[in-house]
């Protein structure tokens, strides 16, 4: 860890980049853009915007399961809940009662009510807010190991197993003829997706998760014209945004996780404009 | 009944020394309602059966079973030359209508890398793979689409990308779900040459989905009617569109003599 400091300190050599938690953001954000970046390609791809939006909503439930077993630390409730969560929607929407976004609905702002609910039981839920923002300068140098940790796992997953997550995404029946397990593959993905939400929620909070998620993807899709520059776009877009929206939110003085959206944003806007350019 | 006869007919032809694929007493039951009951099929190397029946008859339930998509009970096996069980049938399959997010990133090169590779397709593509894909589109006449976006494609270019995709590995079992469906006569006539050079130079069986009666009566060998979860008659054509329930169903208009249906040619 100090040598990387160090290192920071002689690429940067900034007032802003002299903080440890400057330091700690600046490579947490090096670390989660392209988990996310990586992810959203797929999340876009399957229509599952919504879907990432309910599993961040569903950690307020979890924080109130870990608060009433007495859980100092709610990561692990958080974690139960959201895959929980996933299996209650997955097997449902299998059952074909109603539309996949009537699904999520239900679930979502079921698990929504439950937690606010509880958390505000004895009052206390301005404590519990961190968690919808969520503060990127608050990471310490073990979750950076832990987020190491998940970009590994994800770039493991994404040169494994990536083909038969995208012909899953394309069209099931056409992934069923090639003999791919399409459940399994539904599951794998959406599970990833709850521990990887579960993980960063509490930096980067529960209200702009989701956008985090799919913005660098959806910006990426203006502009790709196959898989190979759909990622290489995902990912850039996701680590600019990341990088300078954490530096300028440290001179606003605004949310990291906002700013960072918000930059996200104008890319989208940005790419969008092009793509309507180049169909004229 | 006809389609007894149709039933004996087969097992005779049994010992012919082709390879066949048979499907025995398939049912779905999907949701406490059953949408197939009892469906035998015996389909021969070479063969082009066709099913017909209304919207809601259960086709494309059929196809779906067969590819093992929807869980089914009953048997399906494919057995070879010598009457012996080999394998599971390889299952080539063009769907309905790729049912599909238009505006994906994806480009045709992009789905056979994935389907033939393991090798992430947003990595890079080999030269190995990109001939494979070449050589698979060249056969249905269409490599010039190879970098194009699978949205950016027409219907007709989509369905014969989908026939290319289907034939590699070659399958023994080709499903067609109503590839007419969305696609100019140009491409249609394309699409249906296609499909009869793939009887002649391959031995594979191919059971088409169709509503284009026509083409059915031109190009098919036997027709499955398809009716109230059953297979409700099965024949030759002439058999099929003679028979009264056929013509109950669909009215006699539809079903013209076979002698005219080289018109749809024009």
């Amino acid at each position: 860890m100090p040598s990387l400091y160090r290192l920071i300190d002689i690429l940067l050599p900034y007032e802003w980049a002299h903080h440890v938690f400057m330091k700690n953001a600046l490579l947490g954000v090096l670390l989660v853009a392209p988990i996310f970046g990586l992810l959203g390609t797929m999340i876009v791809n399957n229509r599952m915007a919504f879907f990432a939006d309910a599993l961040g909503h569903s950690a307020l439930t979890g924080i109130a399961v870990g608060v009433i077993i007495g859980m100092d630390n709610p990561f692990w409730s958080m974690l139960c809940f959201s895959i929980l969560l996933t299996i209650a929607i997955t097997i449902v929407n299998n059952a074909n009662t109603a539309s996949t976004d009537t699904i999520i609905g239900v679930f979502s702002s079921t698990a929504v009510a439950l937690g606010i609910a509880i958390l505000s039981m004895r009052g206390g839920f301005n404590k519990y807010s961190v968690y919808l923002i969520g503060n990127l300068l608050s990471i310490s140098s073990t979750d950076l190991i832990m987020l190491a940790i998940v970009l590994v796992i994800v770039i493991i997953l994404w040169t494994t197993v990536f083909n038969k997550l995208l012909l899953v995404s394309i069209n099931q029946s056409l992934a069923s003829s090639r003999r791919i397990n399409v459940n399994f593959y539904k599951y794998l993905f959406t599970l990833t997706m709850a521990v990887i939400v579960t993980i960063s929620i509490q930096w980067v909070g529960i209200l702009i998760i989701s956008s985090l998620l799919v913005l660098p993807a959806a910006a990426a899709r203006n502009i790709a014209q196959n898989m190979r520059q759909y990622h290489i776009y995902s990912v850039s877009i996701a680590i600019i945004s990341g990088l300078s929206g954490l530096i300028l939110s440290y001179f606003l003085g605004t949310a990291s996780g906002a700013t960072i959206v918000l930059i996200s944003a104008i890319f989208f806007l940005a790419t969008l404009g092009l793509r309507f350019s180049f169909n004229n | 009944m006809l389609h007894e006869n149709i039933k004996k007919k087969e097992c005779v032809t049994c010992g012919c020394g082709l390879c066949c694929t048979k499907i025995q007493d398939l049912s779905v039951t999907r949701n406490h309602i059953e949408i197939l009951k009892d469906v035998d099929l015996h389909i021969h190397c070479g063969d082009l059966t066709a099913i017909i029946g209304l919207n809601g008859a259960g086709k494309s339930t059929l196809l779906k079973a067969i590819l093992g998509e929807i869980p089914h009970t009953g048997e399906l096996t494919f057995l070879d030359a010598d009457n012996r069980h080999t394998r599971r049938p390889v299952i080539g399959y063009v769907p309905q209508k790729l049912d599909f997010d238009y505006g994906s990133p994806v480009s045709v090169q992009d789905v056979f890398a994935a389907v033939h590779t393991n090798k992430p397709v947003w990595f890079s593509h080999s030269k190995k793979i990109r001939e494979r894909a070449y050589e698979s589109l060249t056969s249905v006449q269409a490599a010039h689409l190879i970098n194009r976006r699978l949205g950016a494609l027409s219907g007709g270019e989509l369905q014969r990308v989908m026939l290319a995709l289907a034939l590699d590995p070659k399958p023994d079992l080709l499903l067609l779900d109503e590839p007419v469906s969305g696609i100019d006569n140009n491409g249609l006539k394309l699409f249906y040459k296609t499909v009869s050079d793939l009887r002649e130079n391959y031995d594979l069986s191919i059971i088409l989905v169709s509503h284009d009666f026509n083409l059915v009566a031109q190009y098919a060998d036997r027709v499955i009617f398809l009716n109230d979860k059953i297979v409700a008659c099965s024949g030759t054509p002439e058999e099929v569109f003679s028979d009264q329930k056929v013509i109950d169903a669909f009215g006699m208009k539809i079903i013209k003599p076979p002698g005219n249906s080289g018109g749809a040619d024009n």
